[in-house]
């Protein structure tokens, strides 16, 4: 197996782009990518596309000939192939590409995610949403998807020492970092009362521990390590990328509040990279709800179960913390387009790993970790990164 | 979901009729055809569940999806029946009345409807038991 490297990053504004269609979204990220890697368009030699629902949220399927053909690829004819696990669209598509690059099939790969969610509805979206969960034994009773965190989230507190307010100030965490970040849907500052005045959604969520709905695209480039520096010097290592499977729904896993595919996807990854959580220096977790990231930092391993609401309320996990979780502003303020978030939260670490984050920068990060999860966790990525 | 999908399921979902593996004892709801841990040597027979079971965990719907939209707030559980497997349904009560361990009962309810003149989807929800 070959060592891989991402040569490049691009990424969309996160917002409502009611201008801008699927394919242009796309289109913009990945021009963005190519021209930070300094490439063109014949030096690619494939394409992998996270993308959770186009089929529901702009009646199109086919997504890989489309990008295919509006990049200006068809006529090359490479390959390019759709890669969809709901919201680890994005974290698999990466995977797919670091494969095929490791294994030495292809050399420079193009791995994007892209999400248009706001041609339909909000009922719509909800619907479809809920297609990440078992449409016939959880959708089909009225289950949603906050509702399903929710019940994630009733069952943690009742088990663990957990306060409304600590959840609530995930998303001030997040919020503040979001706003640092010019890509970031919500741009602005958050209080703890801004959450808990905020309508309830699925009790005891409310809307503020949500992730938004959101039109966004992201694009990285990878390609063999031993030859990132024909393209740049500001590239980054990929030291390890791990991915598992949990069941469907969320009432047969093992313990509601444990997603054990995060628990074994985080474990391989550091086996493989042979790294521990204290060589970490930054995570981007997957934050769809704020529960969800309080799961996420201790199924990872980075502290015992129970123990991620107090670290939050420390500041812990804040952007000057001894571990900063989200630093984009996460699901919550940078905005959640499906299958574009597991893209762009390797474009979020990359972006540290160079130190070229700006406001938002974690001073000498030198190496990063992903963490993208489908459903409620039947699909799980874990990526880390490391600075050259 | 389409006619033939919901009718599929009706016994599934009007009975509580859900599988049990005979080789490991098992049981399943919902249904699996196919036991995780016997995988090819499971023997896979029908079960109907009398239904008797408690909640695990519990929310509120406020914001449902539009063939929900009318019930809100309407509580959704995971319910643990009493052989163990663990599903996710309605629970008839008002938001605040069930707490996690809290006693159900199966009861005969109207689900959803497909539209104006769709198939109106029946099934099971839960009622505490008192």
């Amino acid at each position: 197996m070959r060592d891989v490297a991402v040569i490049g990053i691009g990424c969309t504004p996160f917002g409502e782009h009611w201008g801008t269609s699927f394919r242009d979204l796309f289109i913009q990220a990945g021009a963005l990518a190519l021209e930070d890697a300094g490439l063109s368009g014949e030096q690619i030699d494939a394409m992998y596309v996270g993308n959770m629902s186009a089929g529901r949220f702009i009646d199109q399927e086919h997504i890989g000939a489309l990008i295919a053909d509006y990049s200006g690829m068809a006529t090359r004819h490479i390959p390019s192939t759709r890669v969809e696990a709901a919201c680890a669209s994005g974290g698999l598509s990466f995977r797919q590409a670091v494969i095929a690059v490791a294994s030495g099939m292809e050399d420079v790969v193009v791995a994007a995610g892209v999400e248009k969610m706001t041609d339909v509805g909000t009922g719509t979206s909800v619907d479809t949403l809920a297609g990440a969960a078992d449409r016939e034994w959880e959708g089909f009773v009225g289950a949603t998807f906050p509702g399903l965190y929710a019940m994630i989230a009733t069952d943690y507190m009742h088990r663990y020492p957990l306060t409304r307010e600590q959840l609530a100030q995930v998303a001030v965490k997040n919020h503040f970092n979001g706003a640092r970040n010019p890509i970031a849907q919500f741009r602005q500052e958050i209080t703890v009362e801004t959450v808990l005045r905020s309508s309830l959604v699925a009790d005891p969520l409310r809307l503020f521990d949500c992730s938004p709905i959101t039109d966004g695209a992201a694009a990285v480039v990878v390609a063999p390590l031993e030859r990132a520096r024909e393209f740049t010097d500001r590239f980054v290592k990929v030291r390890a990328s791990a991915q598992a499977s949990d069941t469907i729904s969320l009432h047969d896993r093992a313990d509601i509040s444990r997603l054990d595919a995060t628990v074994a996807a985080g474990r391989w990854a550091l086996k493989d990279a042979g790294l521990s959580h204290s060589d970490i220096d930054l995570v981007e977790v997957h934050d769809c709800f704020t529960i969800a990231e309080i799961c996420a930092i201790e199924d990872l391993g980075f502290c015992r179960k129970g123990d991620a609401g107090r670290l939050t309320e420390e500041g812990v996990t804040a952007l000057d913390g001894d571990l900063p979780v989200n630093t984009s502003g996460g699901l919550k303020a940078c905005g959640h387009p499906v299958g574009a978030t597991g893209i762009k939260q390797i474009c979020e670490v990359v972006q540290q790993l160079r130190g070229e984050a700006g406001k938002r920068q974690v001073p000498d990060a030198v190496i990063g970790m992903t963490h993208n999860v489908g459903g409620t966790g039947a699909t799980v990525a874990v990526h880390i990164l490391e600075a050259i | 979901m389409s006619v033939a999908r919901f009718w599929r399921k009706i016994p599934q979902r009007y009975n509580l009729i859900g599988t049990r593996c005979e080789t490991c004892g098992t049981y399943f709801f919902p249904p699996r055809t196919f036991c995780p841990e016997c995988r090819r040597e499971g023997r896979i027979v029908d079960y109907r569940f009398p239904g008797k079971g408690k909640v695990v965990t519990h929310t509120v719907i406020r914001s449902a999806s539009e063939q929900f939209e009318h019930l809100t707030p309407y509580v959704l559980a995971i319910i643990q029946l009493d052989e163990g497997p663990r599903f996710t349904a309605q629970v008839v009560a008002k938001p605040g009345e069930i707490e996690v361990g809290t006693r159900v009962r199966p009861v005969f309810r109207r689900i959803a409807a497909d539209g104006e003149s769709g198939v109106i989807h029946y099934g099971t929800k839960f009622v505490p038991v008192r």
